[in-house]
């Protein structure tokens, strides 16, 4: 029978019924200015500390909100999403004051757009910037981040965990060695968030970036933590909001939604990503059934709910569109499906070949999917994987016949 | 990008797939590198009609539907009128293809092109002459891969 699977939740996740009570009231209700003085606009103030707070535990951020000035923030900042906070961290922290005159930036191959371009603009701007590579499974070469940190080095940049292929980096040691050569160090953590423990105190994370909507928050709010002491210019100039570092009337019911979702997903964090694992793993078991299948990214070390393949002989931007015939929505990284002619930089950094990358697939899970769910995926992917080889011309006799395929079987 | 119902109508039920295994022209375009291969083959009759062409595609959604539908178009149809048949005239066709897609609509126009000249090849005639130019479109694109070093 036919079902409707949402299996995208690296793209975004449905806003939970605790977020959403949470934001109600101060959609409608309360709709004091939090800058104004008066009673409701002290209301609003109010709240969003609170929020402040709630992350700040979430993340056992040492000052959430700065008690020395309550008008002005502590180390949690609200911004308009992930990639306003990862553009605040990359290019506030390069033009502030922090960057001690340093010019040198290292990052990986595979971090999201909001940072590899933010360090292409700032390149243009004369800084140079590292891109360092990550093995097959996704991992950032450390050896090679040894030897690009020098005295000049003002900033790494790693992601948390790659929102493609899932694959965790081992951010707490990439932010030992930063801080031993006096470099600051911020992790993108937009997928890990919610879905894997983050202390930034213990990982030694100085900045880090997180979005409300990739953990059952609303869509158009994130938060860059701080640390206490890391200056940065401001991104958005105004009325001095949020430091002064992203200005504009704050988004209060936004705001308070992320703290409401945040606080949910954090609580029984283990029991919630033991079950999505379960499922995860029994996806990946039924899909790799599939004959020249191949999985991507780090099989252990990975987010729960993250799987992701490349088919041989097929194209990831039909065999999108056929699964939403089928009621399953997954995602790709092939060129199709972004209007270039490269498949996607994470697919390519890992060392797929072009032809292979093409065909490839990310289904993502989150703990509102089920059993009964993970079973139709299969059973959906299966089908639609032949009915697309059926039709393709590299695919002959049962196999592919792509030279390149080959090369990918003899390693 | 949006698809128009008429591509995902022929993208979902592509018409003529499938090999011809006695064709006498065949024709493929595209490289697995950009992500599009289209193969047409072709039973043309001693008269010079399509009477019958099926297709195989490894692409996007555009890619196959193109495919689909310019084989709909030529089937039945005599050389000549297949050879005025045009790239804008296959996405016209669909009710139109999303800019990022137009690249699809080339490919389709292409691979019946080259399909054609593999006929007249075949023939002992010089496709050259017909065409105006013999439709080895591989080494036509040989400049494609420089695309891919610019990003």
């Amino acid at each position: 029978m036919k079902r409707f699977v949402y299996a995208d939740n690296a793209a975004t996740t449905p806003l939970s019924d605790t977020a959403f009570e949470a934001m109600k009231p101060w959609l409608t209700e309360f709709y004091g200015n939090p800058s104004s003085l008066y009673r409701i606009g002290r209301q609003a103030k109010e709240a969003l500390n609170e929020a402040r707070e709630t992350v700040g535990k979430c993340l056992n951020a040492a000052e959430p909100v700065n008690v020395a000035n309550d008008y002005k923030p502590g180390e949690i900042v609200f911004t308009g999403g992930g990639s306003q906070a990862d553009n605040l961290a990359i290019r506030g922290f390069m033009h502030g004051p922090g960057a001690k005159g340093r010019k040198h930036i290292i990052t990986s191959k595979i971090e999201h757009h909001a940072v590899l371009y933010t360090c292409e603009a700032l390149e243009k701007e004369g800084f140079r910037v590292t891109y360092l590579d990550v093995d097959k499974q996704g991992h950032v070469d450390l050896e090679q981040l040894k030897n690009e940190l020098s005295e000049d080095t003002a900033l790494v940049t790693i992601m948390a965990a790659n929102n493609e292929i899932g694959t965790i980096q081992p951010i707490a040691e990439i932010a030992a060695l930063a801080h031993a050569a006096g470099a600051v160090f911020h992790t993108d953590a937009v997928q890990a968030v919610g879905h894997m423990h983050i202390d930034v105190q213990a990982m030694g994370i100085d900045m880090l970036s997180l979005s409300a909507h990739k953990f059952r928050g609303p869509r158009g709010v994130g938060v860059l933590y701080v640390k206490k002491g890391v200056a940065l210019a401001p991104l958005i100039y105004g009325g001095g909001q949020e430091r002064g570092l992203i200005s504009g009337t704050e988004n209060t019911a936004g705001c308070i939604g992320l703290a409401a979702a945040l606080k949910e997903a954090v609580e029984g964090l283990d029991e919630k990503m033991a079950y999505v694992k379960k499922l995860n793993d029994r996806l990946v078991e039924g899909i790799m059934k599939i004959p020249y299948t191949h999985y991507t990214g780090d099989p252990v070390n990975r987010l729960p709910g993250t799987a992701s393949f490349v088919f041989e002989a097929i194209e990831g931007e039909g065999l999108l569109l056929r699964l939403d015939s089928e009621g399953v929505c997954g995602s790709t990284g092939s060129a199709c499906s972004t209007g270039s002619l490269d498949p996607s930089h994470v697919l390519m950094a890992i060392g797929l070949p072009h032809e292979i990358a093409h065909g490839s697939l990310r289904l993502t899970l989150g703990e509102q999917n089920t059993e009964e769910d993970v079973d139709y995926i299969i059973e959906a992917v299966t089908k639609v994987v032949a009915g697309l080889r059926a039709l393709s011309p590299v695919w002959e006799n049962g196999k592919p016949n792509l030279t390149a395929a080959s090369n990918l079987h003899a390693h | 990008m949006q698809y128009t119902d008429k591509v995902f109508d022929h993208f979902s039920n592509p018409r003529n797939v499938g090999e011809i295994e006695d064709a006498n022209g065949v024709g493929e375009v595209g490289n697995a590198k950009c992500g599009d291969i289209m193969k047409i083959y072709l039973k043309v009759s001693d008269d010079g009609v399509i009477e019958d062409v099926k297709f195989k595609t490894f692409g996007c959604g555009a890619a196959i539907a193109t495919s689909s539908m310019a084989t709909e178009m030529v089937k039945g149809k005599t050389l000549e009128e297949a050879l005025k048949l045009t790239n804008k005239a296959v996405a016209e066709a669909l009710d139109g293809l999303p800019p990022v897609k137009m690249h699809c609509s080339v490919l389709a126009e292409e691979a019946l092109r080259s399909a054609i000249a593999d006929y007249y090849k075949r023939m002992g005639k010089d496709p050259t002459e017909i065409l105006g130019c013999d439709m080895d479109c591989a080494a036509c694109h040989h400049d494609h891969d420089h695309v891919h070093d610019e990003f």
